[in-house]
């Protein structure tokens, strides 16, 4: 059993700090700081998804690496499987974890917990929430996709110094992702839903050009893989890792800026219709 | 141990399973096609091209399914060892109302089991279809192998069950997750040889039951000789099944008589 905290009394001085709203990010900032303190009781369940990626590091750098060899990538060089399919592992989990946050739990609280209905009894507003759980994503997939990248670094998988690239990458694609993620929530009606939203990750995480090039497909096909956003976050973190800086990256990126606006304005609506009806 | 009583709480998951078949239907059909074709062809690819000795002759395609149905299989029946077991004694308490019934604990363990025997059945013979259509492997080898992986599933199912029926939060589930399901999906010899793995680390596949059931799943879809002698893997697989059962049993009585 952990004691409780103890209650200081707060000074007006404190007070007037802690009703302001931060520049950036408004009140959201105090969802963010709720759910640091909710994961303060289960900081192991956190810390634990730092695993998932690597196991898949492993397994796929590694395992199956072995077997394939050296690949040849788009812009022509030769590079082990591992330093190829690294990136797209990172560039996948921060899809997969952007989404997931973004979706089980935000309708686990929004559905059960009714944590929404608290918040909005104080001066906190839909936007802060949209604005809230995305940067809360965000900090959970900086979190994990820094240790994954330090894993691939200290196996020797990252060959260029522009891989420090990839930590902003990352965090661009959870923004889209996230974004989107959470417009999805909104519809929501029960478990059963969820069935389908694994059912759309699984083909994105693996037909993006995430385990062999893009030329392996045929190429009537290969026009078809580009409209899988993920593809875009593997061509920008795959081309920083490996140090081929090119204009086009801008692109590739701006895919994820537009999806995590798109995804923040209706979700900010919908969340407004759901909780202010 | 098992009684006329206890298929009624297989009848109970069967009359549940008619309202909420549509979604797992989909991604039973969906997945292996995704995986095969991701991974068997588009991967394969690249692993016909570069080291393909190490699969002993066979295209990756070829090695990777019988590795994959076993895989799945085991996830399938870890999966319905986890959520169901303790939403029944403790979030819809579906095993308290069974309980005022004939149906002692012993006949829920056993029913949750044969029910996730079923489903994996099921979901091992349309993927055996599946990758038959794929060339991957021939209807009746596939359904050859299909016997272990299903045994393998059961064992699983078994064990975390007896695991599950212990907890008093869902926090222990996504341990279970994260450090046994999803390592053992990876590493079990299901998407390379274990021999790829580091020296110092290969034996432990020895003393991991999914091996021994991916090993004899590809001896029978392959028509080859596994890594061990035939008995040893059968044992094994065998064995973790009937120490499952017999846990699981154990585990539900303590939990759930009062």
């Amino acid at each position: 059993m952990s004691r409780p905290a103890p209650v200081r009394p707060a000074t007006s001085a404190m007070l007037a700090l802690r009703t302001t709203p931060p520049i950036l990010l408004g009140r959201g900032a105090r969802l963010v700081e709720r759910n640091v303190l909710a994961y303060r009781q289960a900081w192991l369940v956190f810390v634990s998804g730092l695993l998932e990626p690597v196991f898949y590091l492993f397994a796929v750098g590694v395992g199956i690496g072995g077997l394939v060899g050296d690949v040849t990538t788009s812009d022509g060089t030769t590079v082990p499987y591992g330093v190829f399919v690294a990136p797209a592992l990172l560039a996948a989990s921060a899809m997969n974890g952007a989404v997931l946050e973004s979706t089980f739990n935000v309708f686990a609280k929004l559905k059960w917990g009714k944590l929404y209905d608290a918040v909005l009894a104080t001066p906190l507003q839909p936007r802060d929430i949209a604005v809230g759980e995305l940067t809360w994503a965000l900090l959970r997939g900086a979190f994990y996709a820094f240790g994954f990248l330090l894993v691939a670094w200290i196996s020797g998988l990252v060959v260029s110094p522009w891989a420090v690239l990839a930590l902003p990458a990352a965090i661009l694609i959870g923004f889209g992702f996230g974004g989107v993620g959470l417009v999805v929530t909104t519809y929501l009606t029960s478990w059963q839903d969820f069935d389908l939203i694994t059912m759309a990750l699984l083909p994105l995480f693996l037909f993006s050009a995430t385990f062999y090039p893009i030329q392996v497909y045929p190429a009537a096909l290969q026009p078809i893989i580009f409209l899988s956003p993920l593809t875009h976050g593997v061509e920008l973190v795959r081309s920083l890792m490996l140090g081929d800086l090119r204009i086009a990256l801008l692109g590739h990126a701006a895919v994820f800026v537009a999806m995590g606006l798109v995804g923040l304005r209706v979700a900010n609506r919908r969340f407004g219709a759901l909780l202010l009806k | 141990m098992a009684r006329a009583v206890t298929l009624r709480v297989v009848e109970g998951h069967a009359r549940h399973y008619r309202h909420t078949w549509r979604g797992t239907t989909f991604s039973t059909i969906v997945t292996p096609v995704l995986f095969l074709s991701a991974m068997g062809l588009g991967l394969g690819g690249l692993v016909d091209a570069g080291r393909a000795e190490a699969l002993g002759g066979v295209d990756y395609l070829t090695w990777l399914a019988p590795g994959l149905l076993a895989g799945a299989a085991m996830q399938n029946g870890a999966g319905d060892g986890t959520f169901p077991v303790i939403a029944g004694i403790k979030w819809l308490k579906t095993y308290e109302a069974a309980l005022s019934t004939p149906v002692r604990p012993a006949d829920l363990a056993l029913g949750n089991l044969l029910w996730a025997t079923a489903r994996a059945s099921i979901a091992a013979v349309v993927y055996v279809m599946v990758a038959s259509a794929f060339g991957a492997m021939t209807p009746g080898r596939g359904l050859l192998a299909a016997v272990p992986a299903v045994a393998t599933a059961a064992g699983f199912c078994a064990v975390i069950s007896a695991f599950t029926a212990q907890l008093r939060t869902d926090q222990g589930l996504a341990a279970i997750q994260r450090f046994l399901v999803m390592p053992l999906f990876l590493f079990a010899g299901t998407f390379f040889p274990v021999s790829q793995l580091p020296d110092h680390v290969e034996w432990l596949a020895w003393f991991v039951p999914l091996w021994h059931g991916v090993e004899l799943a590809r001896a029978l879809a392959l028509g080859t000789s596994p890594a061990g002698p035939w008995v040893l893997h059968v044992g094994v697989v065998a064995g973790f099944l009937a120490i499952g059962v017999l846990l699981s049993v154990a585990s539900f009585q303590r939990r759930l008589h009062r």
